[in-house]
């Protein structure tokens, strides 16, 4: 299974993305910002870092780069994409899904090791999940505050599209908690939280068990394989 | 220098920390007449020549669509400045 | 590509030899009338504006280490074979690179970017970062993580909180938008470093061997190329303005001293270099970090024995006002010189066109040990570039034991009052580990990427921070650093040994091999005898416990003017550790996380309290003497920690340093919410200390371990047999309590809830 990583200048995740697709079992495969040829990947993950420096707003200039134009039309067809960080920013940028990202409530970047529940298993990217089951998964960001108007949030909630929400602690001032989103195909995943780091035991968020042994991050990937396998 | 002025503003129902962040330090400062801060960009487009007509019709779209993101921001302004 | 300027005025050899009693402002330039009349003997005439400044930015402190110089020969003299077979590259390049085995090396090096993070600290701290981590890239290295060493003024003085605001904010920027891990440091608040913060950033690369870089141009004929940012009026003369004189409350009156940093830049710069590396298309690289273009074209040519011809109306510029002077001392960030090879043109065209980054081609290199400098068709430098790079002035300047040392050293502890009562106590507990300097980081280290990379094995608050460097072995390296200046001030030779040495122990206490040490040595004016006596002192104790340790120094920094006013803070030699680990999955956590495992103290107690953490915070006393320096003790402890790890016999180790067992037992239990029962009557009657002592000594060459009961045997004939003390302290427990015997017990969440509110309650 060919699962493309996208680099844009600035992206710094691409290359933890690509790890967490081999250990699922995928071939990863090198997407360059520049280049509109999506070299017949079966889906897409859009990293996490700061393409273009973040400059004008996070994830507003990568959703004009090229590559962007070709995946915004896939995706619109069915292909799977998954936004991490940055790249739920670009999505929501590119208006794949709805609402913007803003500043984190108390003005810091934050790194911590965050419990998220899994509210919507029907997307390609989380179908190896259970409902409502918690996980945990590094979040980092700055601009990870989730804002949309009032009927955008009624429509996420009506429509079951919130697919993780915040456990314990809202770190960034996100409303109703949202941590990420699908659209209605349930194709296009966005959250700010890191899956891609937490793959790999040793290396992963601490757990009750061992420090650094999460990996729960993995099901994230394994997950699109086994939506295209099926498909 | 011949400019184009694009002014993004965070939607006047929106939190914006940044500002609240600012107000509180101005409140801490004593100004306490001070009873929000709102922070936004002022983006300058520059050209060699005044901008025509058509170009500032041409600033204004892509300053809704690009420089500014509809869903957080308004674009409270596009002004010429010769 | 040229500039559409034209010249203007410029002070040209010609006109040099022309107006040979032209005055010149050397003085406002920080030279020295002896330093300005040498330039004349060397050019055989009186030198351009242009090379005036070279000179001068060269010629500083801070670029010419003129002070330094003559101690640091020291750390290449003191060493033995043994030491030196596994170092690459050593002292005097951008930094010294150190073969971890398997193909691999690493480079690594400590530098400060103290007063510009003084002036604006967001900028500074974050300049600082991107100076250091290009430092890594220029030996073809792969930046792999970050760390930094930082050192503020009195946290309840208001302008402490613009400081660490803006230096933790400019470093969460610069670092996370790098993509660098940041894995590890040190904060420490200190009234002494009020109007003089320490920001000191270290950053470390993974390389194959024959991937190195060195900075030569060599080839007669080669390109010179200049890529990156474009030039700007950015820090002007900050190096020797900054570094070479105090400033007072108006900041520096010369120049715009401070550099603006564009993190997104530099990560472009990364990707770019390591591009072209791998294309083998650069024969010699160097950053562009203080004194700007004077040091690069100077320093490739000096290195390579060579010379170069440049046209200095070819840089790029974001400012087209600036004047030849101001070009050549720019510091501008985000900016690259490579020697190109003519053949590689067009790859390196290629390759710099692909990543978007703006290049010009500034000369060549030509077999002529000169440096010539054109701007437009008159010529403005015709140097030796070894006379500006390498053959500066050196200094030995006077020294003086401070006429304060021997009564601070008498004035010791033994007459403050000591704690006796179980209340007592646990009061002074809970005081000392919820000090700031004792407190929970969290506040600021949660401000900082440290997953990014997918390798970090450990970070903060573990003792070293280690990264994985090949995925398929899974070798690794860890790194610590340490400087206690307190210790310093009451001995600076002790002082250096004393930060090398918890290092060292902290490198260990990870399951790693010690291997490399870099340090940044922060002192006051070497102008005052008294810390040029404390800087003498702090060079021989680091040199001799490097060689008695048996682990090299591979570089680092000076960083002199370090006070306000008179006032120099106290030595602060930062010393960072580098260790090797041939499989990263066997690190040993700090913290504890099984019940029912044995709790051992490796190492002897003794009753010393100066200089410590207890004396500070319980007393606001700072004299006598620092605890005794042990390396014989440190070297047998690390290596049978490093035995019982290979054997896997470890659950955790924590090093006992700042604020003693008490400190200790607070971070293993809370990290991961497991709890103990230690009982301490044995280690008070078996070392003859006092109670305070057992809780609060800072006696070196200790650390705490836990060890499952199917190891225990084992590990506990394993020290024996090695003769390290070790005496059984407690066991670990399912209850989420730390309960000392006969002194008190407190809930882990209690303990936790109250070092983590510290830090926000400051500044948050």
């Amino acid at each position: 299974m060919k699962i493309g990583v996208v680099t844009f200048p600035g992206t710094l995740d691409d290359r933890d993305a690509q790890r967490a697709v081999r250990l699922a079992g995928g071939t990863p495969v090198p997407l360059w910002h520049a280049d509109t040829n999506l070299h017949d990947v079966d889906a897409v993950v859009l990293p996490g870092g700061f393409s273009y420096g973040d400059y004008l707003r996070c994830g507003a200039i990568a959703a004009q780069a090229p590559v962007m134009q070709t995946i915004i039309e896939k995706a619109n067809q069915g292909l799977p994409v998954l936004g991490i960080c940055n790249g739920f920013q670009v999505l929501v940028e590119s208006h794949l899904l709805p609402g913007g990202l803003i500043r984190n409530e108390n003005q810091h970047f934050i790194c911590r090791d965050q419990t998220l529940r899994v509210e919507n298993t029907s997307t390609a990217w989380t179908n190896q999940f259970q409902l409502n089951e918690e996980i945990v998964i590094p979040l980092k960001n700055g601009e990870g505050g989730y804002i949309a108007d009032a009927e955008t949030l009624k429509r996420l909630e009506g429509e079951n599209l919130i697919t993780f929400r915040y456990v314990d602690v809202n770190p960034n001032g996100s409303m109703n908690d949202i941590a990420g989103l699908r659209n209605a195909k349930g194709n296009v995943v966005g959250l700010m939280p890191h899956p891609e780091h937490a793959v790999e035991a040793g290396f992963g968020p601490d757990m009750p068990e061992a420090m650094r042994s999460g990996v729960d991050g993995l099901k994230f990937f394994t997950s699109v394989i086994h939506s295209l396998v099926n498909a | 220098m011949p400019k184009i002025i694009v002014e993004v503003m965070p939607k006047a129902d929106l939190l914006d920390p940044q500002g609240k962040a600012v107000a509180n330090s101005l409140n801490r400062k004593g100004h306490t007449e001070i009873t929000a801060v709102r922070i936004g960009k002022r983006i300058e487009l520059h050209y060699d020549e005044t901008p025509t007509e058509a170009q500032l019709e041409e600033a204004k779209a892509f300053a809704a669509d690009f420089l500014s993101n509809g869903v957080i921001e308004d674009v409270v302004a596009v002004t010429v400045e010769a | 590509m040229l500039n559409k300027k034209t010249a203007t005025n410029v002070d040209t050899t010609k006109e040099a030899k022309n107006t040979p009693d032209k005055h010149q402002p050397w003085k406002e330039l920080g030279l020295k009338l002896e330093e300005y009349d040498e330039i004349k003997t060397i050019l055989g005439r009186r030198p351009t504006s242009a090379e005036l400044a070279m000179y001068s930015v060269m010629w500083s402190e801070h670029c010419s280490y003129k002070s330094s110089k003559i101690y640091l020969r020291q750390f290449g003299e003191k060493v033995t074979p043994e030491m030196t077979k596994n170092l690459m590259v050593g002292m005097g390049e951008n930094a010294g690179v150190v073969d971890i085995g398997e193909g691999w090396a690493v480079t690594f090096k400590v530098e400060s970017h103290n007063h510009p993070s003084y002036i604006e600290p967001f900028q500074g701290a974050a300049t600082g970062v991107g100076g250091i981590v290009r430092d890594i890239l220029t030996m073809g290295a792969r930046p792999i993580a970050v760390m930094d060493q930082l050192r503020f003024g009195a946290p309840e003085n208001p302008d402490t909180r613009r400081v660490v605001d803006g230096v933790v904010a400019g470093i969460s920027f610069y670092g996370n938008c790098l993509g660098l891990p940041n894995i590890g440091g040190e904060t420490v608040f200190d009234k002494v470093y009020q109007g003089n913060p320490l920001v000191n950033a270290l950053s470390v690369g993974a390389l194959r061997h024959e991937d190195l870089k060195l900075a030569k141009a060599s080839n007669p004929g080669d390109l010179v190329i200049l890529f990156g940012a474009r030039t700007g009026a950015d820090g002007i003369g900050g190096v020797s303005v900054l570094a070479s004189e105090t400033f007072d409350s108006t900041g520096p009156t010369k120049r715009p001293a401070v550099q603006v940093g564009d993190p997104f830049a530099e990560k472009v710069l990364i990707e770019c270099c390591l591009e072209l590396y791998k294309a083998q298309v650069v024969a010699g690289i160097q950053d562009l970090g203080g004194a700007g273009l004077s040091c690069a074209t100077s320093e490739l040519a000096s290195n390579g024995q060579a010379g170069m011809r440049v046209q200095l109306q070819n840089v790029l510029l974001r400012d087209d006002s600036l004047t030849p002077e101001e070009i050549l001392m720019s510091e501008s960030q985000e900016r690259m010189m490579a020697i190109v090879p003519k053949k590689d043109k067009a790859a390196f065209e290629a390759i710099v066109n692909k990543w978007e980054v703006e290049y010009s081609i500034l000369g060549e290199v030509i077999k002529e040990p000169r440096l010539y400098i054109n701007w437009g068709d008159e010529e403005i430098v015709n140097v030796p570039p070894r006379t500006v790079a390498h053959d500066g002035p050196v200094y030995d300047r006077p020294v003086a034991e401070p006429k304060y040392q021997k009564a601070l050293n008498k004035n010791t502890t033994k007459n403050l009052e000591k704690a006796e009562t179980p209340e007592e106590l646990a009061t002074q507990l809970i005081q000392i580990v919820t000090s700031p300097n004792q407190a929970s980081k969290n506040y600021i280290t949660d401000q900082y990427d440290h997953y990014v990379g997918g390798n970090t094995a450990l970070a903060m608050p573990d003792d070293a921070g280690m990264v994985r460097v090949d995925e398929t072995s899974s070798l690794g390296i860890a790194i610590a650093t340490d400087a206690n200046g307190r210790y310093g001030q009451l001995d600076p030779y002790a002082g250096a040994q004393l930060a090398l040495a918890e290092a060292y122990r902290n490198v260990a206490t990870s399951g790693a091999v010690p291997a490399a040490v870099t340090n940044c040595l922060n002192f006051g004016s070497p102008e005052n005898p008294e810390v040029m006596w404390q800087f003498k002192q702090a060079t021989a104790g680091l040199a001799d416990g490097c060689l008695e340790l048996g682990i090299p120094v591979t570089g680092g920094n000076v960083s002199f003017y370090n006070q306000t006013g008179d006032v120099a803070i106290h030595p602060t030699p930062v010393v960072g550790v580098l260790g090797v680990i041939d499989d990263v999955a066997r690190r040993i956590p700090s913290g504890w996380q099984d019940a029912g495992h044995n709790i051992y103290l490796l190492g002897t107690t003794e009753e010393e309290l100066d200089g410590s953490v207890w004396s500070e915070v319980i007393h606001d006393h700072l004299g006598g003497l620092p605890p005794k320096v042990k390396l014989q003790e440190e070297l047998k402890l690390a290596q049978a920690l490093q035995a019982a790890s290979v054997q896997g016999l470890l659950a955790s180790a924590h090093d006992l340093s700042e604020g003693g067992l008490a400190q200790a037992l607070v971070e293993s239990t809370t990290r991961f919410n497991v709890g103990a029962r230690v009982f301490l009557d044995e280690l008070e009657e078996k070392n003859k200390i006092s109670k305070t002592a057992v809780l609060f000594s800072e006696t070196t060459a200790r650390v705490l371990v836990t060890v499952g009961r199917e190891d225990d045997v084992k590990f506990v004939g394993l020290c024996e047999q090695r003769g390290i003390p070790i005496t059984r302290i407690g066991v670990t427990d399912t209850e989420p309590t730390l309960e000392i015997q006969n002194i008190a017990s407190w809930p882990l969440a209690t303990l936790k809830a109250a070092s983590e509110a510290t830090l926000p309650e400051l500044f948050a």
